[in-house]
């Protein structure tokens, strides 16, 4: 098994995320991490969709979603040439002795603190996945009260777009 | 089907305006938008029935001239009519329903229609929109229940919409690899005044189905056929959706190869051709099942490596290259890798591949396919389909389809239920012409016959229709003989009544030791034996008796012909009597021996190569081609 990332434009109509989340589980494909969000253009949503299946079954997957019609491209993205960020908020325990220590290590992996209170300080952090497990670990041992991660966004290197030519042809259609 | 119109290409919208087509824009309430829409794209014929939410649609359609509106008992049978309806014509049958409960019936000719690919549209009405969610009375969220068994399907709360959902609707179930598509339209959508624009642009930017093969895929499977020594055209129902049977003819008789149909391809190319192998799978010809088995290339078009056809996967046809053509690219490799993997319609790429076959053969490279046919015409001598004859007196179901197909003749279309019947039918009545044999393959939907013959004969009411149906089909959907009968559908049915879930108990025959745990449909529970076991170890004369229900009483209190017939020398005068009646449905109970099992078979989950020619025999295949 290996982790892929797909980026998969859809229009943005009602029950396209339905629709997509319902084919992974009818097809027996378990999702790793999905995020959707807004693109530039406002008829477009993008899903970024961590898979962890065989190169065999991700075929089968990525048709399976060119089928769906609200789904207008899909791409995936090769891990070496793309940018792939998620966002982790966590609030950890730290008071007047430790919060120094826990600062310190929110600096070092280029975190923010965004709330701080007498025994907490609640940090925000983006970057990959390894660099935000990373982090986590090192804040694990003073106590972390909660937390909560984004699913992964991933955009490719380069002036290349991916929307650029769907795009069009949605312009052209509408 | 003898309309040949051009398979849809890339970006091409029947809906499109075009010059010289008057624009119309009119205002309305939404109910009319609908039924405009429907007339404006085609729909002819329309089976449903109404209901609270879908009720504002029926009043207009009272009025329309262009749309038949026939209505059915129950919503599976509009379903079912609507798919015998599109199979039988090659247009895209329709169905309608309201809310809920209506909805909900439609899901299993639905989940039909998706598996056999046929193109449907289900009109469904939803409570008014500021209502749903609520759980209110009759509400059902049909798209959700439905998004896994459709190939598309709409929501609708703005009546403006309408037209323009209407257009997608039929052009994505038409299109590409056809399917069924539901259009789900709040109430309040249809009571709204509203403007219908036609013709409409339809915006569809993640729908483009491939029809155009690439022509380097199509010179290598040239190649590949002309330098086979053992291929098989393992020909699909594709080849029946996309009418290109007369191009597979061509280049079937081009290249010599042999030529096996699938069940949902039963008719692509004539049966009694001297190519036609049979059809492969668990229920297939000795020839044609292992022609697939020992072949060095399938050369595989519209077919999608069903589980009925290959049985165990891993041993299926292991010295075979696989040159496959779909027009869903998403079957190509699912189940069996392929060698030359080719997107395409069917009739695009017969097409194409006469031309690179020709070609092959002027740069002096014709396939030389003869000791091939030697051991295919060994086996096609020496394990003809046949059957053991009934006890003396007795009919065999056999028999009885086998004759009905022999005096029918191959222009009528035949609809079958599914179980030991279906099987039957499709190995004894022989299919020469495409559409003429319709069931329900993927699905295995028990009661597809009566009401998809009923579709098929709404749909061309000058060809005779025969439903065959075993007795435990018969009595899941016969209700829509009524409809028949009141709406001058005068199908034909030949119930084959062994008084048993005829299918179950083969299997019960022979892998769960002769228990025949509830497959006995006419007895009722003895003192012997009460409760569950009721029916294992009755005597033939006690489950005869019973003849609950009567069927000739039953067709005859819906308003058809009933007949019976249960000894042989009555076959061929009932069959006769039951074609001469056309102004009325005929139904014909045909007595026939209980212990009549299907064979050949290839037992579920096992090899191929385990093909049993009847109970326990094996055919000798030699080994000198393994």
């Amino acid at each position: 098994m290996s982790k892929h990332t797909l980026s998969v434009l859809v229009e943005n109509k009602p029950g396209a995320l339905a629709r997509v989340a319902a084919l992974f589980s009818r097809r027996g494909f378990n999702i790793d991490s999905l995020a959707v969000g807004a693109t530039e253009h406002p008829d477009v949503s993008r899903m970024t969709i961590v898979v962890n299946v065989e190169d065999l079954p991700l075929e089968q997957v990525t048709k399976q979603l060119n089928k769906l019609v609200n789904v207008i491209k899909i791409v995936e993205l090769d891990q070496s040439a793309a940018i792939q960020r998620e966002l982790v908020l966590v609030k950890v325990r730290a008071d007047n002795e430790t919060r120094s220590q826990v600062v310190e290590i929110v600096q070092l992996f280029r975190a923010k603190t965004v709330d701080v209170s007498p025994d907490a300080v609640t940090i925000e952090a983006t970057g990959s996945s390894d660099k935000l497990e990373a982090m986590l670990r090192m804040l694990e041992p003073f106590g972390i009260k909660e937390l909560v991660q984004s699913g992964l966004v991933a955009i490719g290197r380069g002036a290349r777009s991916i929307t650029d030519r769907s795009l069009r042809a949605l312009d052209r259609s509408a | 089907m003898t309309e040949h119109t051009a398979s849809p290409r890339r970006g091409e919208h029947p809906a499109a305006p075009s010059h010289g087509t008057p624009v119309v824009v009119e205002t309305m309430t939404g109910a009319q938008s609908l039924i405009r829409s429907l007339e404006a794209v085609g729909a002819d014929t329309i089976f449903g029935i109404p209901g609270g939410a879908i009720l504002p649609a029926y009043d207009p359609l009272m009025d329309s001239v262009k749309v038949r509106h026939i209505l059915v008992r129950h919503e599976q049978g509009a379903g079912h009519a609507a798919t015998g309806y599109a199979q039988a014509t090659g247009k895209v049958g329709v169905c309608m329903a309201t809310s809920g409960p209506g909805a909900t019936n439609l899901v299993t000719p639905i989940a039909d229609a998706y598996m056999d690919s046929v193109p449907i549209v289900a009109i469904t009405g939803q409570v008014s929109s500021a209502s749903i969610g609520t759980d209110a009375f009759q509400e059902a969220d049909i798209c959700g229940i439905t998004m896994p068994i459709t190939k598309h399907n709409f929501l609708v709360t703005d009546p403006a919409e309408i037209p323009q959902v209407i257009a997608e609707a039929f052009h994505i179930a038409a299109t590409g690899r056809p399917g069924p598509v539901l259009v789900d339209i709040a109430k309040d959508a249809l009571q709204a005044a509203t403007t219908f624009r036609w013709p409409v642009e339809m915006a569809l930017p993640g729908y483009r189905p491939v029809t155009k093969p690439h022509a380097k895929q199509i010179r290598e499977a040239a190649r590949m056929l002309v330098n086979a020594k053992r291929p098989v055209l393992y020909v699909g129902g594709g080849v029946v959706k996309a009418r290109a049977t007369a191009e597979l003819r061509i280049l079937a008789e081009l290249t010599g190869a042999p030529v096996v149909t699938t069940l949902m391809a039963l008719g692509a190319f004539p049966d009694s051709h001297p190519q036609h192998l049979g059809m492969p799978g668990m229920h297939g010809s000795v020839p044609a099942v292992t022609a697939l088995q020992k072949s060095d290339l399938l050369f595989t078009l519209g077919a999608r490596f069903d589980d009925r056809v290959t049985g165990k996967l891993d041993s299926f046809a292991p010295g075979a290259k696989v040159v496959h053509a779909d027009i869903d690219p998403a079957e190509i490799g699912k189940n069996r890798p392929a060698d030359v993997p080719i997107v395409g319609d069917a009739r695009e790429v017969l097409a194409d591949l006469i031309v690179a076959v020709q070609a092959e053969h002027e740069a002096g490279r014709q396939g030389d396919y003869g000791d091939w046919w030697a051991k295919l015409n060994e086996w096609k001598k020496t394990y003809p389909l046949g059957y053991d004859p009934a006890p003396a007196g007795e009919l065999s179901p056999q028999q009885v389809i086998e004759r009905i197909g022999r005096l029918v003749g191959p222009d009528a279309i035949y609809a079958a239920g599914v179980g030991q019947h279906q099987m039957w039918a499709s190995q004894f009545i022989s299919y020469e012409k495409p559409a003429t044999w319709l069931n329900s393959g993927g699905a295995g939907t028990m009661g597809y016959a009566v009401p998809a013959a009923m579709g098929a004969k709404a749909g061309r009411p000058d060809t005779e229709v025969w439903a065959i149906d075993g007795d435990g089909c018969f009595q899941m959907t016969n209700q829509e003989l009524v409809t028949c009968a009141l709406n001058n559908i005068p199908i034909k049915v030949a119930v084959i009544n062994n008084g048993s879930l005829g299918m179950v108990r083969q299997w019960q025959t022979l892998f769960y030791n002769q228990r025949y745990s509830n497959t006995v449909l006419h007895a009722g529970p003895s003192p012997a034996d009460s409760g569950s076991a009721a029916g294992d170890g009755v005597a033939p004369q006690q489950w005869r008796g019973t003849r609950i229900p009567d069927f000739v009483l039953l067709a005859e209190a819906m308003g058809c012909v009933g007949l019976r017939c249960e000894r042989p020398e009555e076959l061929d005068a009932v069959i006769e009597q039951a074609r001469q009646i056309n102004d009325r449905p005929v139904v014909i109970d045909f007595i026939v021996h209980q212990d009549a099992m299907v064979w050949p078979m290839v037992a579920a989950g096992t090899s191929n190569d385990e093909i049993q020619f009847a109970r326990g025999v094996r055919p000798d295949f030699g080994d000198d081609l393994d």
